[in-house]
């Protein structure tokens, strides 16, 4: 499966601008009963960098991601977010990031500022710059006018927007973005890449983001991890990924690195079984 | 202490934002006690046990806590459904505080439904023997309240979707309540039903409510604090821990 050996795609991840790893995962497993959604997977993130985790339906992503954001337990290898184990030190760990879900994670019976001002809350931002963070953050997501709407009412472009100013709101470290931008119109991705990026300049916001869109990947991220079946098959640069493959886009090198096989939506060891019996 | 309140707020909000809830949840109460109040109270009273509105309401107040509270604790499966839970679970906050707000915040809830049920009936003739118990009556409702929050906190934490829901309302509520001493005295009943009754808390907290209401019980009102209060810290323990382990 792996034409390409990861030893070669490690040795450019050395970056002589930046210092220190922000994330540094080693052997990284989790299994749901027999089925193993992340096999054994390492890689680095180091600190001001953008890097895309690229995969088909299946692969792993979210897995990987719900593991580094610790709301899932993993069933081996070790995690260090900036500096700070998330099993052991929990609390230390989640204050170093934020986290845009791949599907809703606020309160539909509150408003938006409200679900703003609880996140403020949670994370422990100070009370005196609450209002006026929240403000930034709404004004840049073109939600401060619907400020006082209940979240229900919001469409499905609004409430990812909503997720990504609540995501951003305690100026995290590190930014989880799983499929930040799935469903949303050109113009607002665009925008909210700009954002992103601006983050990650000035404030040296590392950046974890998981996407379909692999053009996304290739117009912002540093580096591209792809991973496939549970497994990382490959690591480098767009432009080394590119190169490996012997593709000049990355969305061709994506599929001639994982293959042309449509993968099943769900990595739901239950409804495999179903499925199983289904079959019979 | 902030975070606390805001997670206590947000359950207030919730209740009172939901008007369908509010509304469907007191016409419940209502319904018991004016078909049984006016329905057994001729038999109650041929059996020479008085006056059976005396009785009953104290028990349907319990009755509307003990729905309102479980269904508090178990919203976390909503909040799973709906994504809210992630938003808890990846703070960096303790656990313990969060449950610790949010059952604070169901038990208000249920605390104030208890309260309206209990104006409710003073339209159809309950009358309080003493005032001044009044507050003693609020501290026992708040501890009921309180109570099942946890309880429904806790097995909220054990599933995952709401399928189960319904088996908890038939297999675990529906049983708690007839076997309480809600709607009838349980000191006539026969030895095998009494005994799952001593281990049922909310025959306890029936029977506080009915002393501090009305001045009827069973048990002295030391004992039921004291039964209320140690389940109540025992069911701290068991629900922080599994609210805790919960995974995404």
């Amino acid at each position: 499966m792996s034409d390409f050996p990861l030893d070669a795609a490690e040795e450019i991840t050395i970056s002589p601008r930046r210092s220190y790893m922000i994330i540094t995962v080693k052997g990284l497993t989790k299994k749901f009963g027999d089925f193993i959604a992340v096999d054994n997977i390492s890689f680095e993130v180091q600190a001001g960098e953008i890097l895309a985790f690229l995969g088909p339906n299946g692969a792993g992503k979210t897995t990987t991601i719900k593991m580094l954001t610790t709301v899932l337990e993993p069933t081996g290898g070790t995690i260090e977010l900036n500096g700070f184990n998330p099993l052991t030190h929990q609390d230390e760990a989640r204050h170093s990031f934020g986290i845009v879900f791949q599907d809703a994670s606020v309160d539909d019976e509150l408003t938006a500022y409200e679900n703003m001002l609880m996140h403020a809350v949670l994370y422990g931002v100070p009370r005196e710059t609450r209002q006026e963070r929240i403000r930034q953050l709404l004004e840049f997501v073109e939600l401060w006018d619907r400020r006082k709407d209940f979240v229900k009412n919001f469409s499905g472009g609004m409430k990812r927007r909503l997720e990504i100013a609540k995501g951003l709101l305690h100026h995290p470290k590190i930014l989880f973005l799983d499929e930040p931008t799935q469903g949303l119109d050109p113009q607002t991705r665009n925008h909210i890449w700009e954002y992103i990026r601006q983050m990650n300049r000035e404030e040296k916001m590392s950046v974890f983001f998981t996407t379909h869109y692999i053009e996304e990947a290739e117009k912002s991220a540093d580096r591209v991890v792809i991973i496939d079946h549970g497994r990382i098959i490959a690591v480098g640069t767009p432009t080394e990924l590119k190169a490996q493959a012997g593709e000049d886009n990355l969305e061709q090198a994506f599929i001639k690195l994982t293959g042309n096989v449509i993968r099943d939506e769900t990595v739901d060891p239950n409804q495999n079984l179903m499925r199983r019996f289904a079959r019979r | 202490m902030e975070i606390i309140y805001i997670l206590w707020l947000r359950q207030i909000k919730r209740y009172y934002r939901s008007k369908a809830r509010i509304i469907g949840s007191l016409g419940q109460p209502l319904l018991f006690m004016v078909a049984f109040g006016f329905g057994f109270g001729p038999i109650y009273q041929k059996a020479g046990e008085g006056n059976y509105l005396e009785f009953l309401v104290p028990g349907v107040i319990a009755m509307s806590i003990l729905f309102s509270a479980v269904f508090s604790g178990l919203e976390i499966i909503w909040d799973r459904q709906f994504g809210f839970l992630k938003e808890m679970l990846v703070a960096p906050v303790s656990r313990l505080k969060i449950m610790i707000g949010r059952s604070l915040g169901g038990a208000t809830v249920a605390v104030i439904q208890g309260l309206v049920v209990l104006v409710l009936s003073f339209l159809i003739g309950f009358h309080i023997i003493d005032w001044w118990m009044l507050s003693a009556a609020v501290v026992v409702m708040f501890l009921i309240a309180f109570l099942f929050t946890l309880f429904g906190t806790a097995v909220a934490s054990l599933m995952k979707d709401v399928q189960g829901f319904q088996l908890i309302i038939n297999l675990l509520i529906m049983p708690l309540l007839f076997l309480s001493g809600a709607f009838f005295p349980l000191d006539s009943l026969p030895r095998a039903i009494q005994a799952p009754m001593m281990a049922n808390p909310l025959a306890y907290g029936v029977d506080a409510l009915r002393g501090t209401l009305v001045g009827l019980h069973q048990f002295s009102l030391a004992a039921d604090f004291t039964i209320l209060g140690t389940i109540i810290i025992l069911l701290l323990v068991i629900s922080s821990y599994l609210f805790s382990k919960i995974q995404a």
